[in-house]
């Protein structure tokens, strides 16, 4: 391979892109060095294994892919208001949608919830970390170097183009040649291993670790999303994992799988991709329900209204999610049969959805509403969901699908969901749990007008789509007919309007830092869950003292009978894991591999995935059990976080 | 966290992190079901889909699949009789078995790669046509399975000479017989709708 070939040229925006990515890192660099932070830098963060910690290393890393998606959809956008301009060639629109599609679900919106996850679980159950911290940070790496592989190929080697479905032929060797699609396979399945741990992790966490007398039916309703959630992830990843091994196989070592020589099926791909791919959009949306139960619980000033029936619809719907992924290729030409069938099962997931929206109307009923920030992101999301959702029940008859399948009016209907469900949920809980995380809040002011910008500029940019979907415009095409370009060009204003929301609420960050106000007690929104009970800073070990449950809303009852989670009297050593270098290694290395592979350096890849296992053997003799932090210490920190 | 230990029960569940781990692996174990059952899927639908290549019927030998088969059988019960003795507190009985259970499985293990080096001879390979191509992968993958379990039980093997039992080193013992039973359950699952049905096709 000439490095002509290794380094992708020949297009002044990827130029403009390569020397942005060398200033930035040496930027870092710079500062890192003169700031002598190196040291620092591994200590706490790249070798911690304490939960809030990589809760916020991904929320980080989610925030910068949803800046690159954005970027990739802004530049979607503008090619399709000024299609005579030639903005994008053909080719570099379908990397784009590509990239775009596949980092907003894989790198920006499972991320983010895990990152929330991470964070507030631990702490909501009354636990002093996950059940796995060791795996938790091999997780964290395994999404972090996937994430990374995938955004290198925009520079190095070429971007995939064939879709975030990939279906094949399109994506097969014969007709996709070249490391593109190489670059999607192996940065999903890098990232793949670690999301299944993550749902691994929190399954066992929240099985065996709640706080004495917290039974099932008390646990706040996020960690029953996260527990159902965690579910659908053991269920389906496995699914994504061989369907990537296999196309994979098929482009490197020449099997057969989804060829058109040797008698394979392109079919097969399509079904176990959406396998995968249909519950993948629950493990996205359940969590985001639950960080709207909560915000919706806490600023009505009331409990849940339905509790029960919010869990157990969560739970139905995660059964249904495995039942319907035909809906998304009823056009492919599997009958009448099955294709009624899997209209009604995907209707079928109406009911409980529906069961939802009632139980936040329910919420609000009557309550005290406060109108903060997480609150008012909570209701711009009732309405728009239930505009993605009626619409997808529309796109859920078969006999329509045939007039709405790949035009706009999907387009529109999935960023209806997927945008107000999960980037709406992302902003709230990021919001919500701010103080938690930092011990200040967001400034107020900025958040609402960074909301303000958002909203209204994402339904100028999709409600649009519908009707441009309807008059017949495709989707994935970089250029128009005429009579389609009004909707499009207001669609675009709409598209820049979020991007300046986003870019507000970046600010906001910058400026609460600076000037928002620090925070004491912990309880920033007088909240009724545990992970209120702790103090700002949280201390790595969380609780002093675990508290006692016997009700809902465990917070809440204690604050009535005056407890807290420091009693002195009752302090004994708590037992915490040590930080560890070993993960950030081990993946270090898995990446080497996966990059050896994507080039089909098959040298590289093997000396990678040795190191790898060599890594994995050196783990296994390590025999360190962590430490105690002694009676004295746990004192010293508490009176000193709580200002006693 | 906690490392309270309870006084009494097998040595592997004494610990809190033990049980949790144990717990941990069996869901581990569920998603290895998915992973297989979708190759197993995979499988069925390509079956028949040969191309050029020889029909399974032409190449599969019932003789080395059931010496095999036995092999792997033998394993799983040598595995339950190792962890039998780890009960009884005996590290040589739980030694002595696991070296058999080890041994069988390369037995296994060598059985198959001459397997595969005999097709790959009478002109079935991965490259071939979509049925061969999942025949190796599904059993390949099993058979990585193996390879890593074989692999892991060594790592394992020292520790316990160097350890003798303890509530870690038993829990690790514990959760490796869990994953070579289930190897076993997965190599029946081959050997009656691969080897069985491909043999009379
Ligand atoms: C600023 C907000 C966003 C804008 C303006 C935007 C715009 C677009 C555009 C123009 C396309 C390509 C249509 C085409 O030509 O095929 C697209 C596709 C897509 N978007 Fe977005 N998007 C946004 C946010 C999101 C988010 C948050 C998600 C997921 C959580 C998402 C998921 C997808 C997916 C899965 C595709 C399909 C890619 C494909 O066709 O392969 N988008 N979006
Ligand atoms: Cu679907």
């Amino acid at each position: 391979m000439q490095w002509d070939e290794f380094f992708v040229t020949g297009e002044p925006l990827i130029y403009g892109a390569m020397v942005s990515i060398a200033l930035v890192s040496a930027a870092i660099m710079f500062t890192l060095f003169y700031f002598k932070k190196w040291g620092w830098l591994w200590r706490e963060w790249l070798t911690t294994v304490d939960h809030k910690r990589i809760g916020i290393m991904y929320i980080i890393s989610a925030l910068a892919m949803l800046f690159r998606g954005g970027m990739d959809a802004l530049m979607l956008r503008t090619q399709l208001a000024f299609p005579d301009m030639n903005f994008l060639s053909a080719q570099h629109y379908d990397e784009i949608f590509t990239t775009h599609g596949t980092i907003m679900i894989i790198f920006m919106a499972m991320p983010f919830l895990i990152g929330l996850m991470n964070i507030v679980v631990p702490l909501q159950i009354g636990a002093r970390d996950v059940a796995f911290p060791y795996l938790n940070a091999l997780s964290f790496w395994s999404f972090f170097f996937g994430a990374m592989l995938f955004n290198i190929s925009f520079v190095i080697g070429g971007s995939p183009d064939a879709g975030w479905t990939s279906y094949t032929p399109l994506a097969g060797a014969a007709m996709n040649p070249g490391p593109g699609q190489n670059f999607y396979l192996l940065g999903l399945q890098l990232s793949g291993i670690g999301t299944l741990a993550t749902g691994i992790n929190f399954m066992v966490t929240i099985i065996k670790m709640r706080a004495p007398g917290m039974k099932m039916f008390q646990m706040p309703i996020f960690s029953w999303s996260t527990l159902v959630t965690s579910f659908i992830i053991v269920f389906a990843f496995p699914i994504l994992t061989v369907a990537l091994a296999l196309m994979t196989i098929d482009r490197i070592f020449g099997s057969q799988f989804f060829t058109l020589t040797g008698e394979g099926m392109p079919m097969m791909w399509v079904n176990l991709f959406w396998m995968w791919g249909h519950p993948e959009v629950y493990i996205v949306v359940l969590p985001a329900f639950g960080i709207f139960s909560e915000i919706i619980s806490t600023f009505a000033r009331k409990q849940l209204f339905g509790y029960k029936a919010m869990v157990l619809s969560m739970i139905v719907i995660a059964g249904l999610s495995f039942l319907v992924w035909v809906h998304h290729f009823f056009t492919m030409g599997m009958g009448a049969f099955v294709n009624s069938v899997f209209s009604i099962s995907t209707m079928l997931i109406a009911v409980p959805t529906g069961v939802k929206i009632f139980n936040w109307l329910g919420t609000l009923h009557k309550g005290r509403i406060q109108l903060t920030t997480p609150m008012l992101w909570s209701l711009a999301f009732i309405p728009s969901f239930v505009i993605g959702g009626v619409t997808g029940v529309m796109l859920g008859m078969a006999a329509a699908d045939y007039q709405f399948h790949n035009s706009y009016f999907l387009v529109a209907h999935f960023h209806y969901v997927l945008i107000s469900g999960t980037v709406f949920a992302c902003f709230a809980g990021l919001v919500y749990w701010y103080p938690k995380m930092f011990g200040h809040k967001l400034n107020e002011k900025l958040g609402k007008l960074s909301l303000w910008f958002f909203v209204i500029g994402f339904h100028v940019c999709f409600f649009p789509q519908y009707f441009v979907g309807l008059d017949g415009m495709p989707r994935r095409v970089f250029t128009i007919m005429p009579e389609w370009m009004p909707l499009n060009v207001i669609s675009t204003v709409g598209a820049f309007g979020m991007g300046a929301g986003f870019a507000i609420f970046v600010y906001s960050i910058y400026y609460s830092l600076r000037y928002n106000e620090r925070e004491k007690t912990g309880d920033s929104w007088d909240g009724r869950t545990l992970e209120w009970a702790t103090p700002t800073p949280v201390p790595f070990y969380n609780f002093a003292t675990v508290p006692k449950v016997d009700g809902p809303d465990a917070f809440l009852a204690m604050k009535e009978k005056g407890e807290t989670t420091f009693e002195e009297e009752k302090l004994e050593p708590i037992h915490m894991p040590s930080s560890t270098g070993q993960p950030i290694i081990m993946m270090s290395f898995m990446f080497i591999a996966s990059f050896g592979l994507v080039f089909e350096w098959i040298w590289m890849a093997v000396a990678g995935l040795i190191a790898g296992i060599i890594m994995m053997a050196i783990r296994s003799f390590d025999y360190d059990d962590g430490f105690y932090v002694k009676v004295d210490e746990i004192k010293r920190t508490e009176r000193k976080v709580r200002g006693l | 966290m906690s490392a309270h230990e309870l006084k009494s029960g097998p040595l592997e569940y004494r610990t809190s992190q033990g049980r949790m781990n144990i717990l941990g692996f069996w869901i581990f174990l569920a998603a290895e079901i998915v992973l297989f059952s979708t190759l197993f899927a995979t499988y069925a639908v390509l079956f028949g889909r040969t191309a050029d290549a020889p029909l399974p019927g032409e190449l599969f030998e019932i003789k080395t699949v059931l010496i095999m088969t036995f092999l792997l059988l033998v394993s799983s019960f040598t595995c339950g009789v190792a962890v039998n003795e780890m009960r009884r507190g005996s590290v040589k009985g739980l030694i002595t078995w696991l070296i058999i259970t080890l041994a069988l499985g390369l037995g296994f293990l060598g059985f198959e790669i001459y397997e595969f080096a005999h097709y790959t001879h009478e002109g079935a390979t991965l490259q071939s046509s979509a049925f061969w191509s999942a025949f190796f992968v599904l059993t390949g993958t099993h058979g990585l399975h193996v390879t890593l379990g074989i692999g892991w039980a060594i790592l394992l093997l020292i520790q316990l000479v160097k350890r003798g039992l303890t509530p870690v080193t038993s829990q690790k013992v514990f959760i490796i017989s869990l994953y070579w039973h289930f190897l076993d359950v997965i190599w029946i699952f081959i050997f009656t709708s691969v080897y069985l049905i491909g043999m009379v096709v």
